[in-house]
């Protein structure tokens, strides 16, 4: 909340997300100058994917990233002794110490590009489909959590962590595209080992009718599972930790 | 006076061994993080496969090619993308911002050799292990993706200079827009615009010819295609001898005039410097 004080990385921030956002749609414009659709994705379908990624990437570089790497430095300076000595639950307290306000920037962004598309694809949602996005949405964003948190969990061994915001970002532009165009072995990673086909494809499959109700019980017993994985892995990892400071 | 070319001798003999020692500090320590390093790696080469996927898929979906790209050709051009990438990588204007926002400059600027010096020869030393550890990615590629390939020795050799062509010339112009550090500490949202630019007009994205017209005739009266197009394409395109020497020629005046702009700035921009740190 800090940054609050700092108005003028709001401005940045605006443009940093302008400029994202004119890169995706000068992309999606060169793809669809060349094609019609894209393994069955028209245009605005795929301007709900994107809408979706940008958001979902707001979320994460808002909420999550800021805490994890938090996370990470604190270990490495032998600041987290501190926070554990706190009477909360551990892992509640490291998962919220951070936001990045500005960030969420992408959060309002990627719901207005939502929202384009949608009108765009005459779209008639019915109060079912809104759930079922929004419900897809909140499961992703745990698995994400998750899934960061596991890697962040990794510097209890691990000194060096610093390329973990390279290598996500780097791996999250895939949610750019409907997770189906993957070759099968790719597409199995970012569904299960990084879990973005559930955070931005399934989403996105809401808003254009496409979603399975399989999908959306398999993104919630996976959601489970993965987060009674994170939880017995940070505990794992506390147990390993012996503390840095006096 | 005939003192003067021993002195100049001993100045050269002095760089080079300058450059080797930071060469060989900056491969020791890519060895020492080598799991960082390789992280670092496997992030940077999502980019070229999701680039890959879509436009393999769109020429499967049009009959084979798209642009007059078969799906084999833009594997062969990515593959080279992410050799090319490795090679290019150099110190970002972030860089910059760090060294003269914590005040690390001034230090640097006591020493007897302009700090580029320094960046050039850490970021050429740090190919070495980042190729070495690409070529597993690469074999892991090719076997994935299949790509066609039709090489010449010639196509070779200047494939190997024109990449340190294209190292130099990023070098240079992200150099000089890290110098704009000294006239705001925010340097993030131009660098931004550059990469904007760079992803674009230089082929980063994808193959030029796929890119409309004047996207085209624009891209030609810039530096950037010359740092992703020219040496991608010069292994797996057909150039004519003349397009690969005269793409070489272009390099090294683009070069030169990146060498020109950087100076030019440095001259104003170190008169603003005023020390922040020790």
């Amino acid at each position: 909340m800090n940054d609050l004080q700092y108005r003028v990385n709001f401005a940045l921030q605006i443009l940093q997300s302008l400029l994202a956002l004119g890169t995706g749609l000068v992309v999606l414009w060169l793809v669809y100058s060349h094609t019609t659709e894209l393994n069955g994705w028209s245009q605005p379908e795929l301007l709900a994917v994107l809408g979706v990624q940008i958001l979902m990437g707001g979320v994460i570089r808002a909420l999550i990233q800021p805490n994890m790497m938090r996370l990470t430095e604190d270990v490495v300076q032998g600041k987290l002794d501190h926070a554990l000595t706190k009477p909360v639950d551990a892992q509640v307290l490291i998962s919220v110490r951070e936001v990045q306000i500005w960030q969420a920037v992408d959060i309002v962004s990627g719901a207005i590009v939502i929202g384009v598309a949608l009108v765009r694809l005459g779209a008639d949602l019915g109060a079912l489909d809104v759930l079922a996005f929004a419900v897809a949405l909140a499961f992703g964003a745990v698995m994400l959590y998750c899934f960061w948190l596991v890697l962040a969990t990794g510097s209890f061994w691990v000194v060096r962590m610093w390329f973990l915001p390279e290598l996500f970002e780097g791996v999250f532009q895939t949610g750019r595209w409907p997770v189906g165009i993957y070759p099968q072995w790719l597409r199995f990673g970012i569904t299960f080992l990084v879990p973005i086909a559930f955070a931005i494809t399934v989403p996105a499959e809401a808003l254009t009718s496409r979603l399975e109700w399989e999908t959306l019980a398999l993104a919630a017993g996976f959601a489970v599972v993965l987060f009674a994985f994170t939880r017995w892995f940070w505990r794992f990892g506390l147990k390993n930790y012996t503390g840095a400071s006096a | 006076m005939s003192t003067l070319p021993l002195a100049k001798e001993g100045r050269l003999r002095s760089l080079a061994d300058f450059y080797l020692t930071t060469i060989r500090t900056a491969i020791q320590q890519q060895f020492q993080y080598r799991a960082a390093t390789y992280m670092y790696l496997v992030g940077m080469v999502a980019e070229p496969v999701i680039y890959l996927v879509v436009w393999s898929t769109i020429a499967d979906q049009s009959g084979g090619t798209v642009g007059g790209l078969t799906a084999g050709e833009f594997a062969a051009y990515y593959i080279v993308w992410t050799l090319v990438r490795t090679m290019n990588i150099v110190f970002t204007p972030y860089g910059w911002e760090e060294r003269i926002r914590e005040g690390e400059l001034s230090g640097q600027l006591l020493r007897p050799l302009h700090p580029i010096h320094y960046d050039l020869a850490w970021f050429a030393g740090g190919k070495v292990p980042w190729v070495l550890f690409y070529l597993p990615i690469a074999v892991v590629l090719t076997l994935v993706f299949k790509p066609t390939f039709d090489v010449r020795p010639l196509e070779i050799a200047v494939f190997a200079v024109a990449v340190w062509g294209a190292y130099l010339i990023r070098t240079f112009y992200q150099s000089a827009l890290g110098l704009v550090t000294f006239w705001t500490t925010r340097v993030g949202a131009l660098f931004q615009l550059y990469i904007t630019l760079e992803l674009l007009l230089s082929g980063r994205l994808v193959p030029l010819t796929l890119m409309p017209e004047w996207v085209q005739t624009a891209a030609w009266f810039l530096p950037f295609r010359w740092t992703f197009y020219f040496p991608i394409q010069a292994l797996v395109d057909d150039l004519s001898n003349e397009q690969l020497l005269g793409g070489l020629a272009m390099q090294a005046l683009w070069t030169l005039i990146g060498i020109g702009l950087f100076s030019l700035v440095w001259r104003y921009a170190i008169r603003r410097y005023t020390a922040v740190g020790n």
